[in-house]
């Protein structure tokens, strides 16, 4: 094998493409961590009800693509907030390790209410992009616009929060949920909100993936791990290092899959976490205390 | 009701249990009581660890370890299982080695602990996958029938036809480990635990040895789940990488163990069989018609009882129970009116 293999450079730049995604659901997640501190292990199955949405809208409703995933987005936005208002918020006081759990039994329902509503087959919305080549190197047009648009949502949620009012008073409240609602913000509201706004990023993760992948019960199982994994190892709650740990993490997915086989991938990723961890436990980049 | 009338009523049930196959139970009930026993144990040893604090997500590895470790040797080399067995219990201790140290020497704890174990099982999982030229990949693998014609049973194979045989040897694992909980439970290093859950940095500035205490624990806890392992695969004589390791079981035994509470000695035994019942039940009342439905109640189930009932069922019944009449011990504030319950951990 040639040192500079065009097949390598191909699954180099797959797995640029696919940190983007990961980086948008590490994002969403981060977000909910960081400021209401509680680890939704149940994130990824969000984004899976948000798939099939789009899915049932498109195939079985003959709406629109663009209203398909309008109205994915939206549901998914909106089972955020009711995600916080009454799995979460009743257990806010709650031992940290129940607060995980109870999320653990959302993925639970979440994955039977799907599988009851459209059984354990594989589902797609019948639309393949193909894919354009470019020196040689094939790339896959639905990974480009899901890395386009993945990258544009975390600049629009980037700039929210630190251009607006409410963007603000979000960050503050990640700082120092004590003292915020004594300066006047009300913090339940804040909460809901950023659960919205966590579930709207996995809505919007969902239209990207729903383009490349299948849709099936388990396939949160297939992210979510990975998902928080990549949280952990940015610093959980950190938005910056988890936006570069997700490329790193799908560096790993993408070459180590090429050189070996797809779940070596994987192993190598996780056993690159617990490596990791050990070296800095805190997470790459450790929020500054 | 004391806790001494309480403990007498214990070894009275325990006595019963152990004549029960002498009734003739028929092939599903005694599967049924199997199961409960297994996943009694194996919960059990989950939560050795976890009621101290080490909320593991990841004994899905161990049990995998156990269940993959000693079939595969058995159908590639023909070693025995009990031979085979040796050397799980020796890789899941060094795992939980390898992986506890660290994570007690540089204090990772709370959602970094859970979610580093959790990255364990899953490698586990994947790796299982992965090799699957050797394990079956998702498929999964089944031991080689070793019975010779007309035996019911073979020690050497460790398969046994006759269940009333692994009725009584999963009998014996079960009550090893409430022993093992016992003992744990009136140890020093019980004490010196619960004091690094409280507040590691306190417990290790009056001379606590905060690493090793952790790691004696949880390599008893990790040895114990292999063993588990090893039994769910010698008498189901299957396994397949989703119902022995990865998330999907680590979550589970977790569940289990929160349902039926941590903080008493038969809690866990107490969530497994209430999972067992609740999932059978469901499975008989709609599994058949419509698929998945069955999980659904389960899954809403488990939310609410992790919102409403922290201390899970036993607990809260034991609670209640011991508070009603007057303890001569101590005093019915809290937790200390449920007499030999280790007060649960709080936040300070």
């Amino acid at each position: 094998m040639e040192l500079f293999d065009i097949f390598l450079l191909e699954a180099v730049i797959n797995g640029l493409l696919l940190g983007g995604l990961l980086a948008l659901l590490a994002l969403g997640l981060n977000l909910i961590f960081g400021v209401i501190d509680v680890v939704w292990i149940s994130y990824a199955e969000l984004m899976m009800v948000g798939m099939y949405a789009i899915f049932w809208m498109y195939t079985e409703q003959g709406a629109s693509l663009p209203l398909a995933f309008a109205f994915g987005i939206a549901l998914v936005a909106i089972l955020g907030a009711a995600m916080h208002q009454f799995i979460v918020r009743p257990v806010l006081s709650a031992e940290p390790i129940n607060q995980l759990l109870v999320t653990g039994g959302v993925l639970f329902f979440l994955q039977a209410a799907a599988t009851v509503a459209f059984g354990v087959e594989f589902r797609n919305i019948g639309i393949r992009l193909g894919g354009v080549s470019v020196a040689d190197v094939n790339l896959s047009i639905a990974r480009l616009i899901a890395f386009t648009v993945a990258l544009a949502a975390i600049v629009a949620t980037y700039l929210f929060l630190n251009r607006t009012y409410t963007g603000t008073a979000i960050r503050a409240i990640s700082q120092d949920r004590a003292i915020m609602p004594l300066m006047g913000v009300n913090a339940g509201k804040v909460y809901l909100l950023t659960s919205a706004m966590g579930g709207a990023l996995a809505g919007i993760a969902a239209c990207l993936l729903v383009l490349q992948y299948d849709v099936h019960p388990a396939i949160g199982l297939s992210f979510g791990p990975i998902t928080f994994l990549i949280c952990v190892l940015g610093g959980l709650g950190n938005l910056v290092g988890g936006f570069i740990a997700a490329f790193i993490f799908a560096q790993f997915i993408s070459v180590g899959g090429y050189i070996f086989k797809i779940e070596w991938g994987y192993v190598m990723a996780f056993g690159f976490f617990i490596v990791m961890m050990f070296i800095k436990p805190e997470g790459l980049f450790a929020k500054r205390r | 009701m004391t806790t001494k009338h309480l403990r007498i009523l214990g070894l009275a049930l325990l006595a019963l249990l152990a004549l029960a196959p002498l009734l003739g139970l028929g092939v599903y009930p005694m599967h049924l009581l199997i199961m409960a026993m297994l996943w009694g144990f194996i919960y059990t040893s989950w939560a050795l660890m976890g009621r101290l604090g080490m909320v593991s997500l990841g004994h899905g590895a161990f049990l995998g370890i156990g269940a993959y470790t000693v079939v595969l040797l058995w159908n590639a080399e023909g070693l025995p299982p009990l031979a085979g067995s040796a050397i799980a219990v020796l890789v899941a201790a060094s795992l939980a080695l390898l992986i506890g140290y660290p994570c007690f020497r540089f204090k990772i704890v709370g959602h970094y602990f859970a979610l580093v174990t959790l990255a364990l099982a899953e490698v586990v999982r994947l790796v299982i996958v992965a090799m699957r030229d050797v394990t079956g990949g998702s498929l999964g693998v089944t031991p080689v029938p070793g019975l010779q014609s007309g035996a019911t049973g073979s020690l050497w194979a460790l398969q046994f036809s006759d269940r009333i045989v692994w009725f009584y040897v999963i009998l014996v694992f079960w009550v090893l480990a409430l022993y093992v909980w016992h003992r744990v439970d009136r140890s020093m290093s019980r004490l010196a635990l619960q004091a690094i859950s409280e507040d590691e940095d306190a417990a290790a500035s009056i001379g606590i040895d905060v690493t090793r205490t952790k790691l004696k624990v949880a390599v008893l806890s990790a040895v114990m789940t292999c063993i588990g392992g090893v039994l769910y695969a010698q008498y189901q004589m299957y396994v397949n990488p989703e119902t022995v390791s990865g998330i999907g079981v680590s979550l589970q035994i977790v569940f289990g163990v929160i349902a039926g509470g941590m903080f008493v000695m038969l809690g866990p035994t107490f969530g497994a069989v209430f999972l067992l019942a609740l999932q059978e039940t469901l499975r008989v009342l709609v599994g058949n018609q419509v698929h998945g439905l069955d999980l659904l109640i389960y899954g809403a189930l488990l939310i609410f009882f992790i919102i409403y009932l922290p201390k899970g069922i036993l607990g809260t019944i034991l609670e209640k129970v011991t508070r009603t009449e007057p303890t001569t011990v101590a005093p019915a504030s809290g937790n200390a009116g449920a007499g030999q319950v280790p007060a649960p951990r709080g936040r300070p």
